[in-house]
């Protein structure tokens, strides 16, 4: 279990094909850069736009999503507490998120087998992050803006700048699953 | 006839209550939980599992402090309300006073608004109505809960009405395939409610309150006892782990209530706490 002890990979956000590539499936890495939350309404939101062939309020193809709704800012900080929600509700619009151009995405929990899919076929990665740390995680904020949806108030699309965020590759282009993987290890078969 | 004393409680006082130990839930994990998870890090061993908690509980040292969120889904606002009966509230009715105090507590504690219409989802905007369970005791006190309940978690609960005929081994399978179904989703390590018996609505509500209960806390039903034993280790043997990324700690505890139901049916309901287990209360 060496890969607890190994320090995370950096990496500046947007991911480049090479390095998506380059992730594995339990990979440690630390990333920094742009990143814009989005979670239930605005996933179908985008998802309209999409078939409708509008314009969306953020570039796909450099886009990092991160499945998120912080809590208000109090006054003095930059972000009120802020985490990943679970990822599996943004399943039905995924696949076509990717289609187009989506390439990596930030949330907690395991992701339906057309995500899997359009991960591997179309070079994406998914990473988790820890759900119900968000005290710690407001702290790797740096900046935070709405640039969308505004009245969805805390599922409105946020670009937050985030600074050194620990995350781990869950699914990886290759088609691998590190919470399938990580379980079948730990698993003990009952009596 | 013994003279009945009317005890008069102000339903401002209600609101500030509510108010208050919203706030405090959301940002103040209860000792119980935090030595549980302390003692978790102890035990588990598997290294990424072991930093998962250790972040969960720094996390929850760094919201005390700074009076922050510990998470910032800061839930539905579940509240449980035990009346003696010989309380009057005045200046108001019950519902009224907690939905007032959730909403100045989620105003002015900043705390997330996650209540939506269920059609439109359209934001109710203060994090109302609540949900309120009333209760009429004994006595001429107030007892309040205030218990801000996670999506995530709440999501990967379940409710079954199983046959006589399962017994207690179809009750361990509903309850072991529900957590194994919820993997990593509901942000393991979790705790596990189950109610057993009633009706359907009683059984949920029964696991729900199992949930308010000190992790690792028996029933005094030997035969739930038994069960919450052999659950615990059966759920902490997937190997779901902290975070999901594996390990030996799936759950900090098994918690399970019963009450008597109808001889054709057997009610299960299961309900997923998530490690974020917030509840506070005060009796007024
Ligand atoms: S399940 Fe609990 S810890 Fe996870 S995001 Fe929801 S409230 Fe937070």
């Amino acid at each position: 279990m060496s890969k607890a002890a190994n320090s995370p990979r950096r990496f500046d956000l947007p991911l480049t094909a090479q390095m998506i590539s380059s992730l594995r499936a339990g990979d440690m890495v630390s990333l920094s850069g742009e990143v814009y939350t989005a979670r239930d309404v605005a996933h179908r939101r985008l998802y309209e736009a999409l078939s409708k062939g509008e314009k969306l309020p953020l570039d796909l193809k450099t886009a990092t999503i991160f499945y998120a709704a912080p809590a208000p800012t109090p006054p003095g900080k930059i972000i009120g507490s802020v985490g990943p929600t679970t990822s599996y509700r943004m399943d039905a619009f995924t696949p076509a998120l990717i289609e187009h151009g989506l390439k990596a995405m930030i949330g907690k929990g395991s992701r339906a087998p057309e995500v899997i899919e359009a991960i591997k076929k179309y070079g994406a990665v998914y990473f988790g992050a820890i759900g119900g740390i968000a005290a710690l995680s407001a702290k790797r904020v740096a900046k935070a803006e709405i640039v969308a949806y505004e009245d969805l108030g805390p599922e409105a699309i946020r670009k937050l700048t985030i600074v050194d965020f620990p995350a781990i590759v869950i699914n990886d282009a290759q088609g691998n699953d590190l919470y399938l993987s990580a379980r079948e290890q730990w698993r003990i078969a009952s009596k | 006839m013994a003279e009945i004393k009317i005890r008069e409680i102000d339903s401002k006082t209600i609101t500030q209550t509510v108010k208050k130990l919203f706030i405090d839930a959301n940002t103040n994990l209860g000792d119980d939980v935090v030595c549980s998870l302390q003692d978790a890090v102890g035990r588990e061993e598997s290294p990424l599992g072991k930093q998962v908690l250790e972040k969960i509980v720094e996390n929850a040292q760094i919201a005390r402090q700074e009076k922050m969120p510990i998470c910032q889904d800061t839930g539905l606002a579940v509240v449980f309300v035990e009346i003696g009966q010989d309380v009057h509230i005045t200046g108001g009715n019950l519902k009224d006073a907690v939905n007032e105090g959730v909403r100045q507590a989620y105003q002015e504690g900043f705390l997330r608004k996650s209540v939506c219409d269920p059609l439109t989802r359209k934001n109710t905007q203060d994090n109302t109505p609540a949900v309120i369970h009333t209760e009429i005791v004994a006595g001429d006190r107030i007892k309040i809960i205030a218990m801000p309940k996670g999506g995530g978690s709440e999501n990967m609960s379940a409710a079954k009405m199983l046959t006589p005929a399962a017994g207690s081994e179809g009750i361990k399978k509903f309850v072991l395939e529900t957590v194994e179904n919820a993997g990593p989703n509901p942000c393991p390590p979790i705790m596990v409610g189950v109610g057993i018996g009633g009706s359907l609505e009683e059984a949920c509500l029964l696991a729900k309150k199992a949930l308010l209960r000190t992790p690792g806390e028996k029933s005094e039903d030997a035969r739930l006892a038994q069960m919450e034993k052999e659950l615990y280790e059966n759920i902490n043997n997937l190997g779901i782990g902290p975070g999901g990324l594996g390990g030996r700690i799936t759950t900090l505890s098994v918690s399970m209530e019963m009450l008597p139901c109808h001889i054709a049916s057997l009610p299960v309901a299961v309900n997923i706490q998530c490690h974020v287990a917030r509840h506070k209360e005060i009796i007024i």
